[in-house]
């Protein structure tokens, strides 16, 4: 099989090359830093408007677009909770057609890695953005924000400084290893800084130099903090037995399957939240799924038995088959789980696995096309010998 | 023992042809395969099999037309890819991917035909059913 970027070792290097060379240091926290930086944008015209994760309430947090100013004061933009995939959000805005007026767009490297996969998809446009994002800790799981959130910031940001794991992290996020966002603009370097001071910012790309340009921000060279990258990269590997192992494949098959999805209700919330869980309108709440009484009689009698809500087990299988090979590992699924069936492990475990089939790593880059729409004419030649 | 259920997804072009062959040469193959004619085996999408699979088949045969003959030109290709990441999850799940096949048969191979029905046949006796809920 012929993929440029086939290997674990390559997808690094590009990684590495997307992490610029051109930086500048803000002596402020994060969040302070890019309110100042969005502030001069708007002021100086460049953008019309900010997306970004905003406070809306005392424990209470969502993705907003901004437009006033003043508005700016309530953007948490590296606060590591995600309310909903970023990506998707700036899919539901750019379905129809690209913005018109310039905006700033503040997401993680995994909500990033969505919206590529959804342009690729015809349901996202990257038109007149510009991308913004840093280099990832990982999120805590949302129910955090209404409990104990300062006390486990505190350990978080400490994590984040050296490189290391928080347990209170989404399952997804410590076993995430593509924390280096591909294709921002602007990159923050949160991983391995002290985050409550200073801030170091690089540019990546030429979009992003001309929106800064006239900024009163002095470019500097220099690298990334490349030995905490390595640490993160490292103990996030040693999380996967914990994480993964339950999905062995021996200790699945239908009897595994069916406990580990048994307490499934079908709300089909893991579906809404999921940012390439792309169709319009789902096959799986079609009425032709429904079971009528006819089909009932006729399981029964097959059968002898049958799980109700039905088709939980099918919903949740046909899921993995479409969106496993897009999958960008983000955790919402298990975190809107109202059951905490850990889904979003299984799917991050699956997807590993396919998109290696085709040295694929979903997002990485919006011009590379999804394996699943295009071909080799010579591989696989095992099927059909 | 009630002989499992397999469901064939035949492309129209080759493979329903070959079957047709098979049955004009009076060659046998199981009973127990149902056919459905499809316009290419790029056609079959993976709820396809799941939906079989659900409505009590125990194994999915997908035929399409040789590499490279195909009428629309890449419609197999593209059905390999996916059937390939389909057999790769169900294996990881713990479900045998030797339930869902898919092969080549051309319009003159009525004989082949014949041969992977029975294999598959055989494969799935030897799994046993399925109960997908």
């Amino acid at each position: 099989m012929h993929n440029a970027r086939g290997t674990t070792h390559e997808a690094y290097c590009v990684e590495r090359e997307a992490l610029s060379m051109k930086q500048f240091q803000v002596p402020r926290p994060p969040d302070d830093a890019l309110r100042d930086m969005l502030a001069s944008l708007m002021d100086k015209g460049k953008v019309g408007g900010v997306f970004a994760l905003a406070q809306t309430g005392e424990n209470s947090y969502s993705y907003a677009l901004i437009t006033d100013k003043k508005l700016l004061d309530h953007i948490v933009p590296t606060l590591p909770l995600m309310p909903a995939n970023a990506g998707k959000m700036v899919s539901r805005l750019t379905m129809l057609e690209p913005v018109k007026t310039p905006i700033a767009v503040i997401m993680r490297p995994c909500e990033l890695r969505a919206l590529f996969e959804l342009v690729k998809l015809e349901q996202a446009r990257l038109d007149n953005l510009l991308f913004i994002s840093y280099t990832c800790g990982g999120v805590l799981e949302m129910k955090t924000a209404k409990d104990g959130l300062q006390l486990k910031l505190e350990e978080y940001w400490k994590q984040v400084k050296t490189g290391g794991v928080s347990e209170d992290m989404r399952d997804s996020c410590r076993v995430c290893e593509n924390f280096v966002p591909t294709g921002a603009d602007i990159t923050l370097t949160l991983v391995g800084n002290d985050n409550g001071k200073q801030t170091t910012v690089q540019v990546n790309s030429e979009k992003g130099e001309e929106f800064l340009a006239g900024l009163s921000y002095e470019l500097t060279e220099a690298g990334p903090e490349l030995e905490a990258l390595d640490s993160m990269r490292k103990k996030r590997a040693e999380q996967k037995p914990d994480v993964f192992g339950q999905f062995a494949a021996e200790e699945l098959g239908m009897a595994g399957l069916t406990a580990l999805f048994g307490r499934c209700i079908g709300c089909h919330a893991c579906g809404r939240a999921c940012p390439v869980c792309y169709c319009s309108s789902c096959h799986f709440e079609a009425a032709e799924n429904e079971f009528d009484p006819s089909t009932l009689e006729t399981e029964l009698t097959n059968r002898g038995a049958l799980r109700l809500p039905t088709g939980t087990l099918y919903y949740q299988i046909g899921r993995l088959f479409h969106v496993s090979i897009s999958c960008v590992g983000c955790g919402m699924c298990s975190d809107v789980c109202p059951v905490d069936i850990p889904v979003a492990s299984l799917f991050a475990k699956l997807a590993g696995s396919v998109q290696g089939m085709f040295g694929y790593v979903s997002g990485r880059d919006a011009e590379e096309k999804i394996p699943t729409s295009t071909f080799e004419m010579e591989e696989l030649e095992e099927i059909g010998a | 023992m009630k002989e499992p259920t397999i469901v064939g997804f035949l492309c129209n072009w080759c493979s329903y042809e070959g079957a047709d062959r098979a049955g004009d040469a009076r060659l046998e193959y199981p009973a127990n395969i149902r056919t459905v004619r499809v316009m290419c085996s790029g056609r079959v999408e993976p709820e396809f099999v799941l939906h079989a699979f659900r409505e009590g088949a125990s194994g999915v045969l997908i035929l399409g037309c040789h590499p490279g003959d195909c009428h629309y030109k890449m419609g197999n290709y593209k059905a390999r890819r996916r059937i390939s990441l389909l057999k790769k999850t169900l294996e990881q799940l713990g479900i045998e991917p030797e339930r869902v096949r898919l092969d080549w048969v051309a319009a003159g191979e009525g004989e082949r035909f014949a041969k992977v029905a029975n294999e598959m046949a055989d494969t799935i006796k030897g799994l046993g059913p399925l109960e997908l809920s």
